[in-house]
């Protein structure tokens, strides 16, 4: 037990949390003023008036469809996981088979290729599947880097079912399917949430991959959406800001409501 | 012709006893199909398209050309520029991010007050994309309706992206912003796993917070130092986001570091995914042996335990 205050540590941590909040709230200021007042009184004075134009303004310009091919490509990506990664993790935990143990080290192999360096050849190979410009294009490679992570968190939550309970669902007879639905899902549930908003934020937030295999307007996704507004109405920094905070606002309601499994999903996400 | 009896039906079913529950390697293809597919499949294609000459049009293929690709590397000036930048800044991620990082996780891992309100704050920034992060700080630093226009005393002239060292170092900043939450949330795990034990006996010897510090919490903190380091590494090296919104690459070539500097060539004007290619193979070649250097060099293999003798 530590006596005296660690003076030094707490000095660091009250300037660092200044450095983090003052952004956010500098954001939040803007993203709630007019364009008129955001020029006149400049970024740090307090806003006479608040608004939700910039929010409506960014709606009506097109940003909910973003927003729309963001969540199409998290759900999508989502889905995959969850379709296959249980069941190889399922196998790396129970499996006997030597080809198993073997895509384990394939995983963990994995875990060191970041999805930038081979943005060039995956978009060569989605040019080829003819999948460019389409949202699936995008679900295919993001839920392919996101395998490994979500593999070694499920892995870990799975080890963690006792050897009696298989025996006891085996002497009633049960099959390897059954046992797999009815005994190892359910009892990986905190895995599988951490799992579901690991692969979430990467999907969301995901952006050289967008912005490489899906061009074209209608597929543009909300994070390459806001550089291309940034680009466009520099002087707008109100409603670059709302649209800032409109991408956020969903990865805020998972933090209030899940907060564990969003704390653990981050701790998975490596330096990413 | 033998009938069942019930001692043979028996044997079976403890022989599929030992069967039921033990999957076989069929379960893990979907995942292993998926990932060699959009992971393994492109490292391949990535030394592929470097002998090759592509634009990344469909109905254009890639036309074998031989070395020259490669051989452009060995003349090209904006590559060893680039991978000096690189170094430069995972240099400047490293010695900004470790030290504010390690403070505050050990100092949110104490017994104070208010700390987990805290710790909620802290994570703010992880909550937002990369390319928000961005966006956000190239609209703070912007000279006429930013931060620099409202504080002329802190901000000079105002062009924090004018240099190439002014640029580097906005770069850097953003990056710490962004993860410097991370790593403490990392180091608080840790350093609330060292044991109290350790403390109340130097506590008895009569050493000071500073001592405890550097003969107890930082050699404990070893293992975790070297994963948040090597994460630091890999990370600041392939950054991408941060610099394409704040600096895109510039001024004149200030901040382009290699990931960035592969990203121009493929997708760029000239979209030369040949030449791309030979960057990604040299990107993939440093990335996998900084990874393995660092770990022989750090003993992270054989991760030593760290609580030996208590």
């Amino acid at each position: 037990m530590r006596t005296r205050p660690n003076v030094i540590g707490g000095v660091v941590a009250a300037v660092w949390l200044a450095i983090v909040l003052i952004p956010v709230l500098l954001m939040l200021r803007a993203a709630f003023d007019t364009q008129a007042g955001y020029a006149q009184n400049g970024p740090l004075a307090l806003p006479r008036t608040l608004t939700l134009e910039n929010f409506v303004a960014a709606i009506d310009g097109g940003f909910l469809r973003n927003l729309a091919n963001s969540a199409i490509i998290t759900a999508g990506t989502v889905g995959l996981v969850l379709l296959v990664v249980p069941p190889l993790s399922f196998a790396i935990v129970r499996s006997t088979s030597r080809t198993v143990a073997n895509a384990f080290r394939l995983m963990l192999l994995g875990l060191a290729i970041p999805a930038q360096v081979v943005v060039v050849p995956v978009s060569y190979l989605i040019i080829q599947l003819g999948l460019n410009n389409s949202l699936l294009g995008v679900i295919l490679p993001t839920t392919a880097f996101a395998i490994p992570v979500c593999t070694l968190v499920l892995t870990g939550a799975m080890r963690n079912i006792g050897d009696e309970l298989y025996e006891a669902m085996a002497i009633d007879g049960a099959s390897t399917m059954r046992i797999y639905t009815r005994m190892v899902l359910p009892l990986s549930k905190g895995g599988l949430a951490t799992v579901i908003v690991f692969a979430a934020l990467q999907a969301w937030n995901g952006f050289l991959l967008p912005l490489v295999l899906a061009r074209s307007p209608e597929v543009t996704v909300a994070t390459v959406a806001l550089n291309q507004f940034r680009s466009q109405y520099s002087v707008n920094i109100p409603g670059l800001m709302a649209a800032v905070v409109l991408t956020i606002i969903p990865i805020l309601l998972v933090y209030l409501f899940a907060r564990r499994a969003l704390v653990a999903g981050v701790m998975g996400m490596g330096g990413k | 012709m033998t009938v069942p009896t019930r001692a043979d039906r028996s044997t079976r079913r403890r022989g599929g006893l030992h069967h039921a529950g033990r999957p076989g390697a069929l379960w893990a293809a979907p995942a292993v199909l998926f990932f060699t597919v959009f992971a393994l499949l492109p490292l391949a294609y990535a030394v592929y398209l470097s002998f090759t000459k592509y634009n990344g049009i469909a109905i254009a293929a890639p036309r074998l050309v031989g070395g020259e690709n490669w051989a452009r590397l060995a003349s090209d000036p904006a590559v060893p520029q680039a991978l000096w930048l690189s170094v430069v800044l995972v240099v400047l991620a490293v010695v900004t991010q470790t030290p504010v990082a390690l403070l505050i996780g050990v100092w949110t891992a104490g017994p104070q007050r208010g700390r987990a309100v805290v710790a909620a704050l802290y994570f703010v920034p992880l909550l937002m994309s990369a390319a928000a992060i961005a966006v956000l700080f190239s609209a703070l630093i912007d000279p006429n309706f930013g931060l620099p226009a409202a504080l002329p005393w802190l901000f000079g002239d105002g062009n924090l992206l004018g240099t190439s060292p002014s640029a580097m170092a906005v770069v850097a900043f953003v990056l710490a912003w962004q993860y410097v939450p991370f790593h403490s949330l990392i180091y608080q795990a840790a350093a609330r796993a060292v044991p109290p034990v350790l403390y109340q006996a130097a506590a008895i010897d009569g050493a000071g917070t500073v001592r405890q510090f550097f003969s107890i919490t930082l050699p404990q903190l070893r293992n975790t130092l070297i994963t948040s380091v090597i994460l630091m590494v890999v990370g600041t090296f392939t950054t991408f986001e941060t610099i394409l919104i704040i600096t895109n690459g510039g001024p004149s070539g200030g901040t382009t570091i290699l990931a960035y500097l592969m990203y121009v060539t493929g997708f760029g004007a000239a979209a030369n995914y040949g030449y791309a290619s030979v960057i990604a193979v040299v990107l993939i070649l440093i990335a996998t042996v900084i990874s393995l250097g660092m770990v022989r060099l750090t003993g992270f293999d054989r991760m030593r335990g760290t609580q030996e003798g208590i």
